[in-house]
Order: C-alpha cells, then structure tokens, then sequence
C-alpha cells in the first residue's frame, strides 16, 4: 500500500537545502592550530591518517593525486610534501558548532548530519529571501565571512537530492548553477538528475557489487524497479536505497529533524568601578540572580548547585561551587555571592598586602547542577521547611553570616566532635551518603550511655591529681597510676573532690602507624557534677561536661 | 446553703474551669517535668528561667520538638547534639546559632517568631526595654522561652540543688543515672521537685519501671 501511495505522489519530498564545506576537518585543523597559536604547516597539502589510511585530505594534495581511503606510505610516495597528522573528529565536531549557530542566526531550523555538513528546509528562507537562489547566496556569503569560501549549497526535493546537489560539478546534467557554489535541481526534477548518478551513491559497498552483478549501476534504472520487487528481494536496506534514487518523500513526518538551539544559561556581569563591599555587589548582582533564575526557569530547569565567579579588577578569580538542599532562588544566588565575597581574605587596615585588588570588576553565575523543574514541584503535603521558618533563618543569616546558623546532624565517629557536625542553613548536607559512615554504626571505643549536654568545641585542658597532689597518668597496663582525688580544669582547680570514676578505655586507631592509643575516663564529682575526659599523649583534656 | 459550702463549690468551679483555659496556651511538656511547671506545661508566651543544668533546659524543648514544631539554640557554642537527640529533641528542626554576636536579643526576637521554644544563654546584661519587646513577641507569636541563666520576670525559675548521679564507682561502671534536685519558683510558691534521667531521657514518674531500651 506504501508503495502505491509513493508511486502516486513521488513529489511529496520537501525542499531542502544542504550546506557542505569541503574537507573540512582539514579546515577544521588549520582552525586548531590557528586558535591554540601554533605554526601553520609547511606545506598546503596537508592529510589527515586514521587507521594508516587517509581520513581527509585538502585541495592541494587532492591535484598530487591523494584520495581518501588511501594508505599512508601510499599517500607520502604520491606526494612526497604531505604533512600527514592524525585525524581528530572531536575537533571537527567542536570547530563546526560556531559555524553552525552562525548559520542559525541567519535560517532556523539547521540539522547537523556531521561535522562540515548540516540541512535546514528551503521553503521559509527562500520566502523570505526572496528565491531559493538568494537564500543560498546569503549562507554563502556568510560561510565567507567565516573564512569559508570553498562551501556549497546544494538544494533539491529531499536530503539525499540536495546532497548529492552540492557535491555535483556545475556541469552535471538537470541541474542550475547559476552561481559559484551553489547548485538547484529545480522542483519534481529530482529524479531526473538522480537517475544519471552511479549507484555506489545511494548503497554500501557491499550492496553495491550486489546490484552491479544485476547489472543496475545508475540510480536510474535502481529507481525503475518496482519497489514491491525490491522489498521483497533487499529487505529494508533495499528499499531504503531504492527511496533515495527515486528522490521520494518520508512516509509520514519530516525528513529533517532541526536540533534544538543551545542555550547559554550562565550570565555575567561588568562592575566598572569595582565593587569591594559585599552589600554592595550583592545589590548589583540583584538583576543577575533573576535573569539567571529565569532564564533556567524558561528553560524548565531549576539549579541545584551554582558556581559564582568574582573576579578582581586585578584579574585575580575567586571560584566556588554552592550546592542547594533543593532549588536556588534569585535571593539565595545573591546570598551565596555576597558570602563568598565576605568570606575572602581581605587586607588588613593600611597593609599593603593580601588581596591587593580595588574590588570585584566581574562576576558570572553559571550552573553546576541543574535539574528538571518538573521533579521540583512542591508537593501536595509540604516536604521542604516550612517557607516562613526559612524566611527568618536566612534574614539572620544575611545578619551574622552564612556558617552562623545551621542545624546538626549526627555522624559516624569516636570523639563527641567527630560525631557531630555542623550544617549551616540552606546548604546541602555534605556526605549524606556517608563517606564517615553513619552514627548507629559500631564504633569501638566510642562512649556508651547517655552522653554529655556539653561538647566543647576544641577539648580543654586538664589535670588529674591525687590526694598527694601528684599528676595520675596511664600505665603499661591501660590503669590509672593512682586514686585521682581532684580535677583541675583550664587550671582551675574545682572544689568538688573526685567521688567516683569509670575504668580507663582505651580507642586504638591506627595502631599500625604507630599512633599512640588514646583512653577515655567518665569522673563523677562529690556536688553531682560529671565529666568526660580524655588522655591523650601523656595530657587530659576535658571533651564533655555532663551539664 | 452555708458560706463555707459555697466557697467550696465555687473554688472547685474555679479549678474545673482552669485548665481549660490554660490548656490553649500550653506546649506539650515531657511528662517528668509537668510537676515542676505551673499550670503543667509549659506556656505559650512565657519566660522561664533555669540554673544550674543544660540537661534539664534541653529537656523543656524536648517535647515540642519531637511533637513537630521547630526550636532554637541560641549562644551555646558547646551544644551536644547526641545527649539533645537522647532526650528527644529531633535535631533537623532545632535551629542552632552558637555566636549570635552583640546584638543575642535581637536575633531572639526575630526567631521567636518562627521558633516555638527558643533555649538562650543570655548576655551578662539584659536591657529591661529588650526584655519587654521579647515578651510581647513572645505573646504574640505563641512561642516559649527558656533562659539558662537569670531572665527577668519569669513564669518560673527552675533552680537545680542538687545532682545525683547513679551507675559509677570507683573504677568501674558508666554513668548511667541523674537525680536532679530542682528547687522552683513560681505563682505556686516554692517548691522542691525530683527529675530523674535514665539512660539519657526524663524517665516518666508514672512509670518507674518501663526503660526505653533503645536511645531515641
């Protein structure tokens, strides 16, 4: 049914246009060693070897008589100038996506077949052109602004048409070329100037050989055969072929399938003069957050994490990643760019040293981690804070600073200050996944009980004495030396005398590095008061105080 | 009816009526500690005062906290979390701030209006202007405020005398149990009350016996 349905309307292909540079990853290798400042070659011919074989080569080693697919040592006998230099297709993917959003400036809708080829449709630009010869003219004059002259136009119902258009000499038959470089088959006269074509264009290889032992070697007499036959006997691969010789239309859709514009959704902005107080750059950076938020939110993404650029008007950069507990918004990106300017080292008063700068001239925002904004929804019952509990924590914390008001969360570790740890407010929690491992975990050593009320930050330094007033230290044995009758704190001595205490345990970590074991001690003081200490190189320190 | 009968019903109208209207402002409250509060709770827009123990202060949060609402630590850089989260604080709604810096009763203003019991160590020197404009937030907002140290006018002072700890001898045993001896002040008059903590949470007088074996 297809098939009566094709044979019908062999015209329904739409007009396209095809855009070609020549050799280019030859081009596109000059170009990289133009943009990273190295010597041209020595010599015009130039080709490009993957595998032992030539992969491009350019004009010049083409007239010495250089072909692609050729051996290297072949290539070098042919033309003894070669430069012969690896071929990169991540270059040549790279160098021509400029030239691609520069061709989108200018027609919309342009995909990319591969690195120096790309189609877009001929019906809106040579409308608005004025004729698809015009159309052509204006891509061509612009892949001359970009230092490609040698590129072609080729334009014609279908893809494969309009491709073989643009690599066929001016003097083909069925064809205009009313210009240098561009090549038009007139509408419905694809077919015609395909049939001339060998069929080695439209096959592989190795169907090729099967349809020359036929005896059919023009897309001509490909496209003469009944498509039922050639389905029945090729299969799909057949078929597909017979399609293109016979410049058919796609059975339903489009041929072209036009990529999506990329996007830059990282912004910047120029302070001129500099800025050197954060209130200040985070009121210039007002109008920045927002646009970027917005343009993420256009794009329906929301950021997870943020890189903020500070750059001095020095030229000194200041970089940080910030991660967010779940989306940024304009007033949290202001926040982490006035913290992060907060946070860096800063002169001191009348000191000609540090940072020497007058100022942020330049800060950009780019996305680190984005997310669909789909998966961010609020839900039906709340699952982020309460938004009026995160108004008021983060107004103090544009107060006082970003690490002065967090929550805790316990982790995994021996010491009291290993198994706490800090999160300031609207940040990610660092190791949720646990790097340190989880505080249920079986921490040998660690302290069983109820723990103290209070952990000192850094452990304060102690003394235990006994009745004769005499240090008590550990023995060989893991034992205390004597009866510890007192304690003395930051060299304090408290008057409550030692009423009971807890045999030494001992935390043995690392004992294969040699690392001295450390012991832990719960004392009970005659007025009720209790302590956690610990014993450390020959030292007491106090880790906990049961308040 | 004779006049003394009447006084009685009355007075016993007036008990039957009183907890009813106190109980619109009152916060869940550790059952352990509902003896030393008057009114058997602690109270929405209230101040209350306690000496002597960190352990004793957290454990007035404790309650409202695991019961949903979110609390504030304020000014204690020596905040342990372990012993908070055994009494029942959920650690990822207590809000800490450990270096509130010069201006402690203005940031306390501005979060109790989010905080439903804010724990503060407060400065040396409490101007009684801040202290008045706490208060009618606090009033305004609904939320309790528990001082460890002097505060003025408090709903009650909560001072401990007296601490016994039980399970440690002389080189051998753990901590494992506290006595407090807590001396109130209060509407009530004073009074002397027992808190007693087993394996780090108020142990529930009503039930003696019954130990949470595992540690919240």
């Amino acid at each position: 049914m297809n098939a009566t349905v094709d044979r019908a309307a062999p015209g329904t292909a739409e007009r396209i246009i095809v855009f070609w540079v020549p050799d280019w990853p030859v081009h596109a290798y000059l170009r990289e060693l133009q943009g990273t400042a190295q010597e041209p070659p020595p010599s015009p011919a130039i080709a490009l070897i993957a595998n032992r074989r030539v992969a491009a080569c350019s004009e010049a080693a083409r007239a010495e008589g250089v072909r692609i697919g050729l051996r290297e040592t072949e290539a070098q006998s042919r033309c003894p100038s070669l430069v012969v230099t690896p071929h990169d297709a991540e270059v040549d993917e790279r160098r021509f996506a400029p030239v691609l959003a520069a061709i989108e400036q200018l027609i919309p809708g342009v995909e990319p077949i591969r690195a120096g080829l790309c189609t877009m449709r001929a019906r809106g630009a040579a409308r608005y052109y004025g004729g698809e010869q015009p159309a052509a003219e204006a891509v061509l004059k612009l892949a001359a602004q970009l230092g490609l002259p040698g590129a072609r136009i080729g334009i014609a119902d279908g893809r494969f048409a309009a491709e073989q258009a643009a690599r066929a000499a001016a003097t083909e038959p069925g064809l205009l070329a009313p210009s240098e470089g561009v090549r038009i088959v007139p509408a419905a006269a694809a077919a015609a100037f395909l049939s001339g074509l060998p069929v080695a264009r439209a096959a592989d290889p190795a169907f090729t050989e099967v349809l020359h032992g036929l005896g059919i070697r023009t897309l001509g007499a490909l496209a003469a055969l009944p498509e039922d036959a050639v389905r029945q006997r090729f299969g799909p691969q057949g078929v597909a072929a017979h399609r293109r010789a016979s410049a058919a239309g796609p059975q339903h859709g489009s041929e072209l399938r036009p990529r999506t514009p990329v996007r830059e959704l990282s912004v910047e902005l120029a302070l001129e003069p500099p800025v050197a107080h954060a209130e200040q750059l985070a009121f210039a950076c007002m109008t920045l957050a927002e646009r970027f938020i917005s343009g993420l939110a256009e794009e329906r993404l929301v950021c997870t994490a943020l890189r903020v650029e500070l750059t001095d008007d020095i030229g000194v950069r200041h970089e940080r990643v910030w991660a967010h507990p779940h989306r940024f918004t304009p007033a949290d990106a202001v926040n982490r760019v006035r913290w992060q300017l907060a946070a860096m080292p800063t002169a001191p008063e009348g000191v000609e040293h540090g940072r020497e700068g007058a100022g942020i001239g330049h800060v950009r925002l780019s996305p680190v981690h984005t997310d669909r904004a789909a998966a961010h929804e609020p839900g039906l019952w709340s699952t982020e804070p309460d938004t009026r509990v995160h108004h008021h924590l983060s107004r103090v914390q544009s107060r006082l600073g970003h690490t002065s008001v967090g929550t805790i969360a316990l982790t995994g570790g021996r010491l009291l200050t290993d198994r706490q740890s800090f999160i300031p407010w609207s940040t990610d929690r660092p190791g949720r996944r646990g790097a340190r491992g989880s505080a249920a975990d079986p921490w040998p050593g660690s302290l069983p009980g109820p723990a103290p009320t209070l952990v000192f930050p850094a452990p304060l330094p102690a003394e235990l004495v006994d009745d004769t007033g005499s240090a008590v230290g550990v023995d060989d044995e893991d034992l205390l030396t004597a009866r510890p009758t007192q304690l003395r704190v930051n060299s304090t001595a408290l008057s409550a005398l030692v009423c009971g205490w807890s045999p030494l345990w001992p935390l043995r970590e690392q004992w294969w590095r040699g690392s001295p074991p450390r012991f832990r001690l719960q004392l009970q003081l005659s007025d009720g008061d209790a302590w956690l200490l610990l014993h450390e190189g020959g030292r007491w320190h106090a880790e906990g105080r049961y308040d | 009816m004779n006049p003394a009968a009447t006084v009685r019903s009355l007075q016993q109208r007036i008990t039957e009526m009183q907890p009813l209207r106190l109980d619109d402002r009152a916060l869940p409250t550790t059952p352990g500690l509902r003896p030393l509060l008057p009114g058997g709770a602690l109270s929405k827009g209230a101040s209350y005062a306690v000496h002597g123990s960190m352990q004793l202060a957290l454990a007035l949060l404790a309650e409202a906290s695991s019961a949903g609402s979110w609390c504030g630590v304020i000014g204690c850089p020596g905040f342990g979390a372990e012993a908070a989260a055994s009494l029942g604080v959920a650690l990822d709604r207590c809000v800490l701030v450990p270096d509130p810096g010069a201006d402690t009763l203005g940031i306390v203003g501005a979060l109790s209006e989010v905080l439903t019991v804010v724990l503060l160590r407060p400065p040396s020197r409490v101007r009684p202007g801040e202290v008045e404009r706490i208060s009618a937030k606090l009033r305004e907002h609904g939320s309790a405020l528990v001082a460890m140290g002097d505060w003025p006018r408090p709903e009650s002072t909560l001072r401990v005398t007296e601490s016994r700890w039980r399970g440690l001898g002389e080189g051998h045993g753990l901590l494992n149990e506290r006595e407090l001896t807590v001396q109130t002040l209060d509407r009530r008059g004073p009074a002397r009350h027992t808190v007693r903590f087993a394996g780090g949470a108020v142990a529930d007088p009503a039930l003696p016996e019954i130990r949470r074996l595992v540690p919240r």
